[in-house]
């Protein structure tokens, strides 16, 4: 007997046990299940939620693997000194040992963020005698790509308990929820242990063990863990240039970093129709006509060099998008369907103020210069309202056309 | 006044098995079943016993809200089985053929010489009234309601259709008749689509809105025509009827009988011959796929792939239907179906599926879910095939939560449970669709009327 019937035979021994849902969700990983249409229509269209959060995953790898990479390339540049005239296929950055000390720190931190939270929802589907939805494999990829890379697991481990119970599971599961779950692990994360998720010291991995070597005694020198944006927020000039920040050499997110990766995984989620063009689009344009409007400020000189927001505002308006984690969460976070808009016209207004809002936060809140994190959040919570206005026009008209009718 | 319609949001869903244009003579059906669950929300009351001898045309129930409205025998023999479900619902009535057929004259009439109480009279004692659908609510029409427009859709672009234009060929005069007669029924007019390219017996007929349509499936659908025409709105009444029941209509004002005649395509990938065959309303299944099969493991549908009923071989062709289809179960796994490149499948999105490239590929389908039922998550995919001023996901969610004014806001008067066929089709997270709305249009029945 092959795998097939093995499979099929043990479906009919846990069939209405506690075990038929982490049952369910092991068969289905392999095997499309046999069930046949029993009404309305009696064919279905190809596309299941695992071939299509599958399609979301896809593109995340190539920067999951360039993170890996870069965690070691930043911290043997914070202590080496930055390689000049970096090319993206520089043996600086492609080598074993960046690979390995990045490894060594990002899979942990995937692990962990796999285990808890599918522990959790397999648990919640149990429970609730559903199958296991498939809302966490994103999820829980995004999760290690959003978050300081020496985050300790234990942090992590609350946070995602958090994000995953209170941001989804309360609300019913997948396709329920209101705020993106990877958002709220990260907002949890920054609320609850704000020295480990912003400043100086988090970004590069030893930054924060070598400071506290230092305090102890250690004759070392300093390892700086800063971001281009935390460096801008306080009022320093970029010292990394557009190639590096194209590519991705920076220090920042294990994911954010090289927007070349994450504009061709934009292009494959539009490509493949997985994700929102308009979504994409419309964020982008709202960063760049809020970029513009501070470069107007500055240009007006209605604000002087010694003003605390002059970095930022001088910023040119489309390196908003090189620096910091707009780009990722525009493409990755922003476009989650369940927490988006739904329809297409609330999703150019969701996706521009979404753009809009994270620039505007990233230039009047110094103490915390990423924006994309708190402004797609807020949105999730104002989306079902834009909906709301945008269904009503819908039902307007069709009470204008009964008036007319009747008059 | 004539209005063309266009549509773009769609979606054709090719598949292997079309009718060839040939027609011949289906197996004479020993029994003929007429089914209430084919005339929905009528409750039906039994003119006939176990036993009874009736002719073609004699009433076997009729309406218990409205006992004007009959439900006739298509074929004269006798009643030889009841069969009773819980409560003792009716679920079938059988009716064994005699050799001999026996009509019931109900009389020749002019339909021009006629008022329209007559004429609703008429066609209510002739058996003819349950080809009349209404919407709101799609279900047979309400006889005491006048509609303010009533609309036929010569036009059939679901998968695998019959072509109106070959199975009515011909049969002009009947039409002709009997939308005399519908035009007498509306304070409107009467709307009917062909195809753009079509060579239909309806364009030279009289007392009609010629209208041609053109676009993707759903164009053919007479909710898509209705919404582009003259949308429903709350309080107003559109009735719908398919082209071959005018044919029936038209026969019996023209020859006073009640012939229950018609032309049945036998479509899908499964078929051996796929072509047309003159059959009776109520044959059984068997009498038209007898032996014209390939392979066991088949499911076999009255109606179209998207919208039609499953059928065992004991069962009879629908009421309403003009179309038998036939295609593969899929009740078989697939190793890794969820990751692998999909080339035989049809799908919107070009998530490692290509049937983008291949635009003209014709597709044998079966009837597998192509994975599991889950909650709403995907979304914007709905509008791309739903080409009504409606929102899709909205009103499916209000229906399953029930909440009546939401509904009637969103346009619940204008749809039928067919005008989502597509979106159930390329919905992401299996969601059952037709029966969300149907399930919908019942409670708004119920509570509103």
């Amino acid at each position: 007997m092959g795998l097939k019937e093995n499979l099929h035979n043990i479906k009919g021994k846990v069939n209405g046990t506690k075990w038929q849902t982490m049952f369910g969700a092991v068969h289905t990983l392999f095997y499309t299940p046999n069930e046949t249409t029993h009404s309305g229509g009696h064919l279905r269209g190809a596309d299941d939620l695992k071939r299509t959060m599958m399609n979301v995953v896809l593109p995340l790898i190539p920067i999951f693997i360039f993170g890996m990479f870069n965690v070691g390339f930043q911290h043997n540049a914070a202590i080496n000194g930055f390689p000049e005239g970096m090319s993206f296929f520089s043996p600086e950055f492609w080598n074993f040992e960046n690979f390995s000390l990045g490894a060594m720190k990002l899979l942990p931190l995937l692990i962990v963020s796999y285990v808890v939270g599918l522990g959790i929802e397999i648990f919640f589907a149990t429970i609730n005698n559903h199958e296991v939805e498939e809302g966490y494999f994103v999820t829980g990829m995004l999760v290690p790509l959003i978050i300081p890379i020496d985050t300790p697991l234990w942090m992590l481990t609350v946070a995602i308990i958090f994000g995953v119970v209170i941001g989804k599971e309360i609300f019913g599961g997948t396709g329920m929820n209101i705020l993106n779950p990877a958002l709220t692990i990260r907002a949890f994360l920054f609320f609850a242990y704000p020295t480990w998720m912003s400043g100086d010291k988090v970004w590069v991995t030893g930054a924060v063990e070598r400071t506290n070597e230092i305090v102890a005694g250690a004759n070392l020198d300093a390892i700086s863990g800063e971001t281009i944006l935390g460096g801008l927020a306080q009022g320093n000039q970029l010292a990394y240039s557009v190639s590096d920040m194209f590519l991705g050499f920076i220090p920042g997110s294990v994911g954010e970093t090289s927007t070349l990766l994450i504009l061709l995984g934009g292009l494959y989620l539009i490509y493949t129709k997985v994700a929102s063009w308009r979504i994409i689009i419309s964020s982008v344009i709202g960063a760049l006509v809020m970029g513009l409007i501070f470069n107007g400020v500055v240009d007006l000189g209605w604000i002087n060099e010694g003003s605390k927001f002059y970095s930022l505002m001088s910023t040119e308006f489309w390196h908003h998008l090189l620096i910091g984690g707009l780009a990722f969460g525009i493409v990755f976070m922003a476009t989650d369907p369940v927490t988006a808009s739904q329809t297409n016209k609330g999703k150019w207004i969701y996706g521009f103020l979404i753009g809009f809002i994270s620039v505007m936060i990233r230039v009047f809140n110094p103490a915390y210069p990423e924006g994309v994190m708190l402004a797609i959040l807020l949105m999730n919570v104002f989306s079902p309202t834009i909906d709301h206005y945008v269904v009503q026009g819908n039902v307007k008209r069709r009470l204008k056309r009964l008036k007319a009718k009747t008059a | 006044m004539s209005q063309d319609i266009q549509i773009k949001k769609g979606l054709d869903i090719k598949l292997k098995g079309n009718a060839e244009k040939v027609t011949e003579n289906a197996i004479s059906s020993n029994v003929y079943t007429l089914k209430p669950e084919d005339f929905h929300s009528i409750i039906p009351k039994l003119s006939v016993k176990v036993g009874s001898k009736v002719k073609t045309g004699d009433t076997v129930f009729y309406n218990k809200a409205n006992e004007n409205m009959k439900f006739l025998s298509p074929i004269s023999g006798e009643v030889v089985d009841i069969i009773r479900g819980e409560k003792r619902k009716i679920l079938a009535v059988k009716i064994s053929a005699d050799n001999e057929q026996q009509f019931v004259d109900f009389g020749v009439k002019d339909p021009k010489a006629m008022k329209a109480e007559e004429l609703k009279s008429h066609l209510l004692a002739a058996g003819c009234w349950p080809f009349i659908k209404q919407r709101p609510y799609d279900v047979i029409a309400n006889p005491a309601n006048t509609p303010k427009a009533i609309f036929v859709s010569a036009y059939a672009s679901a998968p695998l259709a019959a072509e109106y234009d070959y199975v009515l060929a011909g049969k002009e005069k009947e039409l002709q008749v009997a939308l005399t007669a519908l035009s007498k029924l509306t304070s409107g007019s009467v709307h009917v689509s062909v195809g753009k390219n079509s060579n239909s017996p309806f364009a030279g007929l009289d007392n009609i809105n010629l209208h041609k349509v053109s676009g993707p499936h759903p164009s053919g659908n007479v909710g898509t025509q209705i919404a582009k025409i003259d949308p429903v709105n709350k309080g107003e009444t559109v009735w719908t009827i398919n082209p071959q029941d005018l044919v029936i209509i038209g026969e019996l004002l023209l020859t006073g009988k009640f012939n229950s005649e018609r032309i049945v395509a036998l479509v899908g990938s499964s078929v051996s011959a796929p072509k047309y065959y003159k059959t009776k309303i109520g044959a059984s299944i068997s009498s038209i796929v007898e032996g014209k099969l390939k392979g066991d493991n088949n499911r076999l549908i009255s109606g179209n792939v998207l919208t039609g009923r499953t059928k065992s071989l004991k069962d009879n062709l629908g009421y309403y239907d003009n179309i038998v289809s036939v295609i593969p179960e899929g009740n078989d796994y697939e190793l890794f179906g969820w990751t692998m490149p999909v080339f035989n499948k049809l799908s919107i999105s070009r998530a490692i599926t290509f049937s983008w490239l291949f635009p003209n590929k014709k597709y044998d389908l079966n009837t597998n879910t192509n994975g599991e039922h889950r909650a709403f998550v995907v979304t914007g995919n709905y509008e791309e095939v739903f080409p009504l001023d409606i929102f899709p996901m909205q009103i499916l969610k209000a229906c399953m939560y029930q909440d009546l004014d939401e509904m009637e806001q969103l346009g619940m008067y204008e749809v039928a449970p067919e005008d989502f066929a597509l979106t159930e089709f390329v919905c992401v997270s299996k969601q059952p669709h037709q029966e969300i709305i149907r399930k919908g249009l019942d409670l708004m029945l119920k509570e509103i009327g």
